[in-house]
């Protein structure tokens, strides 16, 4: 991926989840306050907003702003977990001008580790760690095959249905959160599988 | 959905503004930011700073001024502010003193105030946080919510910090008003969010939702409505399990911002007769709206276990747009 594929993958993402936005509202009705949508859709459109005026970024400067962005502008829990996981994935790419083979296992772990740190959450808890770790394990060391990383984020996604929700508005919910998918995991999914169509269409 | 705005999404800017431009001696905005400061500060003192989601008014900029806060952060409606924007009270408001910062217990509130800090650090500014989780309804004490009893810990905490204590005093004894301290709630109605346009939750008419937080979140117990006197009981029953004995109590009736005052004082007329009953010496007592989810009808009972200490600090004058003593 280089910086151009990443401001594309930015924009297809911000698409997607302002086409999602009531739906992502919905799923968080259910675990939080339901306002997910509004707040991802808000944080991605400052970032498309914000790629004109980072026209001459790196792609690890880009990723760090992207995920400064993020934490200002999404705000609540999803803003610091995925401003920290675009930052980690900034920092680990350091001096790449194009992500290949072993750079997507680094940045996507040092992504989850940021995660993880940030929300003292871990997989199984039910937020969108449970799609960002498959995704991140997905990629091996040759070059990514896109088909099965937007699968791991998919499985990932619905596994959150069955879990009992332990971090967040969803946690006091107890039994009760099981049967409802975590709304994090969903527009973590579509962020995946935004990437995956354009690394995807970049082959072709 | 029928509310005063323009657009929805500009609803917190407006709130802001209007804050301000009402109060313009006292408070001004930090440029290109959602926070709010006292326009003059105390030389060489603490620096306090409390912030959250919007649509709890008058908390937190309510707050801000003399003897209490002195910056507040405000976030989308129900949603943390971002790192940055805790990152830049905490820059305007230190003096070199440090800064204690007064969190409700929601993650989202405590990652984006952890990260704040860490800047803050980067920069070489001390500061603490404290977590304030008074709400009895959510049995698993680390998951429970920050609801009204948040503005005693920051009016007993602004206070002792206009003293000129250190920030360890200060978060000493905001420690010690957040383990004393403890809330419940009931909503007779749900909240609507100007952005999304319908109610939080669906509530029968008969019915009444037990241990609601302030995020029109689901509480964790529905039944029919009954009696102010049987509302008073029940949360009673749940927060003094958790009181000390023996010790003088403050009461903070709560109105979560569609119910009149004239309830308020019904409620607030049984509970006292309660405590009274039990033997508890009610020292004082404070009822409106202090902390508000919108425009929920419903209504919070905070009690605050009182030592010589902290009822100095709850008396001591404060001078916010809010609260005036």
């Amino acid at each position: 991926m280089n910086v151009e594929q990443a401001k594309q993958w930015l924009r297809q993402t911000s698409a997607r989840l302002s086409e999602h936005k009531d739906e992502l509202s919905t799923l968080d009705h259910a675990l939080g306050d339901g306002d997910h949508g509004v707040n991802m859709h808000r944080g991605f459109q400052a970032v498309v907003e914000g790629l004109d005026e980072w026209e001459d970024l790196s792609l690890s400067s880009l990723m760090q702003k992207v995920g400064s962005t993020l934490v200002s502008k999404v705000g609540g829990a999803a803003g610091p977990l995925y401003g920290t996981a675009f930052m980690r994935m900034g920092a680990a790419w350091k001096g790449i001008e194009q992500v290949n083979g072993s750079a997507w296992s680094e940045g996507l772990s040092k992504a989850v580790e940021g995660i993880a740190q940030r929300g003292k959450t871990s997989t199984g808890d039910g937020t969108l760690l449970d799609v960002w770790s498959p995704v991140a394990e997905a990629f091996t060391e040759g070059e990514p095959s896109w088909d099965n990383i937007e699968s791991a984020a998919y499985k990932g996604m619905e596994a959150t249905e069955e879990m009992v929700v332990k971090k967040g508005r969803g946690a006091l919910l107890g039994e009760q959160s099981v049967g409802h998918i975590d709304p994090g995991a969903v527009s973590s999914y579509y962020l995946f599988q935004e990437l995956a169509n354009t690394m995807k269409a970049g082959e072709q | 959905m029928k509310k005063l705005m323009n657009d929805p999404e500009q609803i917190v800017t407006g709130f802001l503004e209007g804050l301000v431009a009402a109060n313009r001696e006292q408070l001004q905005r930090l440029e290109d930011t959602d926070v709010i400061t006292r326009r003059v500060l105390k030389p060489q003192k603490v620096g306090i700073v409390s912030g959250g989601g919007s649509g709890h008014e008058p908390a937190h900029a309510g707050y801000v001024g003399a003897g209490m806060l002195d910056a507040a952060v405000a976030g989308e409606v129900f949603t943390s502010p971002g790192a940055d924007q805790f990152l830049s009270a905490i820059q305007a408001v230190d003096q070199g003193e440090g800064v204690l910062l007064l969190v409700k217990n929601y993650n989202g509130d405590v990652m984006n105030v952890e990260m704040a800090q860490e800047m803050a650090e980067a920069e070489g500014i001390s500061t603490e946080m404290v977590i304030i989780n008074d709400d009895v309804a959510v049995s698993d004490v680390k998951q429970r919510r920050g609801i009204a009893g948040t503005v005693l810990v920051q009016k007993i905490t602004g206070a002792l910090a206009e003293t000129g204590a250190s920030l360890k005093e200060v978060k000493r004894v905001a420690e010690k008003t957040v383990n004393q301290t403890r809330s419940m709630s009931v909503a007779l109605t749900p909240c609507t969010l100007p952005a999304v346009g319908q109610p939080s939750f669906d509530l029968a008419d008969e019915e009444m939702e037990v241990g609601i937080g302030i995020h029109g979140e689901r509480g964790v117990d529905r039944r029919e409505v009954v009696t102010s006197e049987e509302i008073a009981k029940l949360l009673l029953d749940h927060i003094l399990e958790e009181i000390p004995e023996q010790m003088p109590l403050a009461l903070l009736v709560n109105g979560m911002g569609s119910t009149p005052l004239i309830e308020q004082y019904v409620l607030a007329n049984d509970t006292i007769k309660q405590l009274e009953k039990k033997d508890r010496d009610v020292q004082h007592a404070f009822v409106g709206e202090y902390m508000t989810s919108l425009d929920m009808a419903g209504i919070s009972l905070t009690l605050l276990a009182l030592d010589e200490e902290l009822s100095g600090y709850l008396q001591a004058p404060v001078q916010t747009v809010q609260w005036k003593q």
